[in-house]
């Protein structure tokens, strides 16, 4: 969702969310933003917001609207534009996807599709919400026979102002993992020092179970190590961590259950 | 009879990384050894009015229902114990209040949730669900799902037209074919198992099993299964470092000891003298 946020002097005041479809600015109380300075005049400026777009209008303010320098009558707000109101500084900061990444995110979202008998029942009580027809006519077809690759039905999405987006022609591609080097722990002492470990799985637990155990996490920011369960708490490099994880860095050294250990990344 | 001793509950919600509003909702009343999972859906804000209502209205009756009617009670018309009756009848309440609130406001029309609720009573656990919110199990280091989807994937999948493994990749993964308040009425899918010892049940929301492999979660369970508030959080971790394209809502119930409904003559003279 697009936002604005407003400082004065650099100073961040608030974030404000795009969520209406207009969102008023000016000095008297009742716009949807009200900046009380006397530079800004009663009903100033107007942010139409239509789908993922959003107009920026003046409403024929005594001081005029400038965004990025330029004064302005009406202009197609684009993300990190900032809007100047006398002192203050409205910065708008668009979706923060993609248009492709909303529409996927739009169609993930959880629908209903109804079984026909129950249509017919609604469909009295809520003559405008289906759009269209034929809900029950493609579920049945898909349940019939129909192969994957098939028109998706329609579905009884009532909330939407918008039919459902057609599904994207390619599966959703996995999240790309960014390349992450791998980390290791080689242990210092004990029976089995000089042993190494490779830390390839999402979790690697350590310790004695009932004694003292830790956990070590491999997370796209890298490799974290967590208190599990035992009266002490893992020492990394003299320190004993919080409850919360806490981020490993090549040559840490870590204690555990009477064990020393050393975690490193490899390249 | 108080359950809080023998279930250990931690549970955990997250908008994710792209939403900005959760429209899931937990809720849990360990006394009476229940938790309740509901994913809303529905415009603007209505997904969070119906997931909320939804567990609200679950929680707060059955825990009145249950100050008089025990779950192990038998039910006198149809011989078998009420647990069953009793959820199925506040589930068919929580419907009615979203389904007649989505029709007599604007801005509410159209919403519904998912749900699912598990009722943990002699030595057993009732599950009731709608929609693809899920319920896994761990026993003795076995990992399973527990609840079928009432989605039009998994109809596919029953039907044989595509395989588990096309799933994952489809598309449609949020279509679902039955859920809360969206008919004037409903039929929950409600299901018995008996419990052990050591059990570990998971309930999730979609945006859990969208984002993360089974096989992790139930490697989260089996690892960290030791500190259930921590393993419940790293569940919720692992959705939103996968992506986290959806709010993501976990609840885990440990069984830590047995708890037998009392049972005959000597439980109700016992019963008597309480």
């Amino acid at each position: 969702m697009a936002k604005l946020i407003l400082s004065m002097d650099g100073l961040v005041l608030k974030e404000i969310p795009l969520t209406r479809e207009r969102t008023s600015i000016g000095r008297k109380p009742h716009n949807d933003i009200q900046i009380d300075n006397l530079a800004v005049s009663g009903e100033h400026a107007v942010i139409v917001t239509i789908l993922n777009d959003s107009f920026l209008e003046d409403l024929g303010s005594t001081n005029g609207t400038v965004v990025n320098g330029n004064p302005i009558k009406k202009h197609f707000l684009q993300n990190n534009d900032v809007i100047e109101l006398g002192k203050y500084k409205l910065k708008f900061v668009g979706e923060a996807a993609p248009a492709a990444a909303a529409d996927k995110a739009d169609f993930e979202k959880t629908m209903v599709l109804r079984p026909a008998a129950a249509r017919a029942a609604a469909e009295v009580k809520a003559p405008a919400a289906n759009p269209g027809g034929g809900v029950a006519a493609a579920a049945v077809a898909l349940r019939a026979a129909a192969p994957v690759s098939a028109p998706a039905p329609q579905p009884a999405e009532k909330d939407a102002v918008k039919p459902a987006p057609p599904p994207p022609a390619a599966a959703p591609a996995a999240p790309a993992r960014p390349a992450q080097p791998l980390g290791a722990i080689q242990l210092l002492s004990g029976a089995n020092a000089g042993r190494e470990l490779e830390l390839t799985k999402p979790l690697t637990t350590l310790g004695k179970p009932s004694v003292q155990v830790a956990v070590l996490t491999r997370r796209p920011q890298g490799y974290f190590i967590t208190h599990v369960e035992g009266a002490n708490r893992p020492i990394v490099n003299g320190q004993a961590i919080g409850a919360a994880p806490h981020a490993l860095k090549d040559h840490d050294v870590i204690e555990l259950a009477g064990v020393k250990m050393e975690f490193f990344l490899k390249v | 009879m108080d359950l809080s001793q023998s279930l250990e509950i931690a549970s955990c919600t997250d908008p994710g990384m792209v939403r900005s509003h959760n429209e899931d909702s937990i809720a849990a009343d360990p006394a009476n050894g229940l938790v309740v999972l509901a994913d809303g859906m529905g415009g603007y804000n209505a997904g969070e009015v119906a997931s909320g209502m939804a567990t609200t209205v679950i929680i707060s009756e059955m825990r009145q229902i249950l100050q008089s009617a025990k779950p192990y009670d038998i039910d006198s018309r149809t011989n078998q114990q009420l647990a069953a009756r009793l959820v199925r009848e506040q589930v068919l309440k929580a419907n009615s209040s979203i389904y007649h609130a989505a029709q007599s406001q604007p801005q509410y029309a159209g919403m519904g949730t998912t749900l699912v609720v598990c009722l943990f009573y002699d030595n057993r656990v009732l599950v009731a669900h709608l929609g693809d919110s899920r319920v896994y199990m761990l026993r003795e280091g076995r990992f399973s799902q527990v609840t079928r989807d009432h989605s039009l994937l998994q109809e596919q999948i029953d039907s044989g037209i595509i395989t588990p493994e096309q799933a994952k990749k489809a598309q449609h993964k949020n279509l679902v074919t039955k859920a809360l308040g969206i008919d004037p009425t409903v039929e929950p899918e409600i299901r018995e198992y008996s419990t052990k010892t050591g059990d570990i049940y998971l309930l999730c929301s979609d945006g859990l099993c969208d984002m993360v492999d089974d096989e992790d979660i139930g490697m989260t369970m089996q690892t960290l299964g030791g500190n259930l508030k921590l393993a419940a959080q790293q569940l919720v971790q692992m959705a939103n470092d996968h992506g986290g394209r959806d709010n993501v809502s976990v609840i885990l119930v440990r069984v830590l000891r047995e708890y037998p409904g009392p049972r005959g003559v000597i439980a109700k003279v016992f019963g008597w003298l309480k």
